[in-house]
Parts: C-alpha cells; structure tokens; sequence
C-alpha cells in the first residue's frame, strides 16, 4: 500500500510539472473598449516567466491590442459581445488566441492590404493586421462571415542561444 | 490618456501622455480638434514623450490630424519618439509621409522658430 501511495504521489508530481511547464491562460470578456488594456496587461504578465525583453513585451502588447480592438470595432461593430483570448506557453514561447463570435471578414486578403480599412469613417489607420504579422513569429487568421473570427499568433521569448 | 497642450510662438504644441489606444483615442481626438479649430492653428507639434503605449488607433489619429492640418495649408511635425514606439512608426510607414525629430526644440525650429 504504501508503495503505490508512493508510486501515485510521483505520477501526481510529473504531472504538476508538465502543468507548470505548459502555464496557460483564458480569459472571455465582452467587447468593451476598456477591455483592450486588460488584454494586453494580462498577457504581459502571463509571459514574466519567460524573462521577455521589454522590446518584446511592447511588441506582444501591442499585437494584443490590435487583434482585440478588431473584435471590438470589426467582429461586433462596436456593439455587444464576448471576445475570448487563450494563451499558452510552450517551449520558450508564447502561443495566443483572441476570436470573436462577430460577423466575420468576407474577404481576408483584402483585410490584410497595408492601409485597408473597412471603417475610415472611425479614423482607422488600416495597419492592425500589419502590425500583428510584423510584431510576432506566426500569424494567422481565420474567419467565417457570419460566425466569427479568430487570430493565432506565436512569439518565441526564449532562444536557445539566450 | 492625457493631451497637454500650449503655444508657444503660434506653434500649437501637444503632449500626447499616457496610453493611446482605440479606448483613449476618441476623447482625445476631440479635445485636438478643439483646439485647432479653435485657435485656428495651422502649425502643430506633436510630442509623444509622454506616451507609454500606443497601437494603431495612435497612427489613425496622427494620420487624421495630419490630414486636415494638410487641408487647411498648415504643417504637422512629430518629435520625441522613444525606442519602444519606433518600431511602429517604422512599421506603418508613417515617417515616409509626416516628419520626425529628436526634441521637441528641433521640430518647432523645423516649423520656423528661431
């Protein structure tokens, strides 16, 4: 008995660490402009662990902010609705996630023009998806017109030459 | 988000301070277009010291001052820009279109203080 208690307490610890070695976050919140500063100050702090750069702090919040701000302005036009964001670690990097359950991008090549914009009436500059691809390692985005839209981006924090 | 803003020598000179996002940018692109308006400003400084965060939504309200600014003969110079910002200016290609200088000093001699 007291070997397999042994043996499960291991099994429970390995786990654990795999857990702390992947930390992850999620977090839904409804589309509300003041929102957009929550989401970039929480994952600037989820990735502290990491031992990021500042350079690379500012980077990460600021491609936060733009994916946010197009849930906000684009997915549900400024209107109600729940934006969720995922974060995970892995492997000296940092993996997120932010969708919206809006109307979607009809035509995603368009969207991602340099300087297009669907809304200069609002005063848009038409580089948030410019400055996402710019500011992270991967970047991509997937929409269903009607459905919603969800962005994936990955920054590498650590590299093996640090 | 905070815009200070005072004249000195006909130049209207903005302290843009704090966090300009989507949330900040509309209060503040009002309490601009004010001013401008008001004192029927046609050189403008904008000094972005004071900023400790901005995204695009920062670049639309540069963008868009610079533009009616442009429409009514005036001039809009930049200045001040930190290391953690330059890479969004370089990014978005704005320093192509508007002028960048160090201090706040050389963008009002730019804009003809002596």
């Amino acid at each position: 008995m007291q070997s397999l208690r042994k043996e499960v307490s291991v099994m429970e610890f390995s786990e654990q660490i795999q857990v702390l070695q992947q930390n992850y976050l999620h977090m839904q919140f409804p589309s509300r402009s003041e929102n957009e500063g929550l989401a970039r100050v929480a994952v600037a702090a989820f990735v502290v662990e990491l031992d990021p750069t500042l350079e690379q702090v500012t980077e990460l919040k600021t491609a936060v902010s733009e994916a946010v701000t197009n849930c906000i302005i684009h997915g549900y036009e400024l209107g109600e609705g729940e934006i969720r964001l995922h974060c995970a670690l892995h492997e000296g990097a940092v993996e997120i996630i932010v969708e919206d359950d809006g109307k979607g991008i009809d035509d995603i090549e368009q969207a991602r023009l340099p300087l297009y914009t669907s809304r200069p009436d609002l005063e848009r500059s038409g580089m948030g998806i410019t400055i996402m691809e710019s500011f992270v390692d991967e970047f991509s985005i997937n929409s269903t017109p009607g459905q919603g839209t969800r962005v994936y981006m990955r920054k590498i924090i650590q590299r093996d030459d640090r | 988000m905070k815009a200070e803003m005072n004249v000195i020598d006909r130049i209207l000179i903005i302290r843009l301070q704090g966090e300009l996002d989507h949330h900040s940018v509309e209060s503040v692109r009002n309490n601009i277009e004010q001013t401008i308006a008001d004192g029927n400003h046609r050189k403008v400084v904008l000094s972005f010291k004071g900023i400790d965060f901005m995204d695009s939504s920062g670049l639309g309200l540069i963008l868009g001052r610079y533009r009616s600014i442009s429409q009514h003969d005036g001039q809009m110079v930049l200045c001040e820009v930190s290391e953690n910002l330059r890479k969004l200016f370089e990014v978005s290609g704005i320093l192509k279109i508007i002028s960048l200088y160090d201090t706040e000093a050389d963008a009002c001699r730019a804009l003809g203080r002596k």
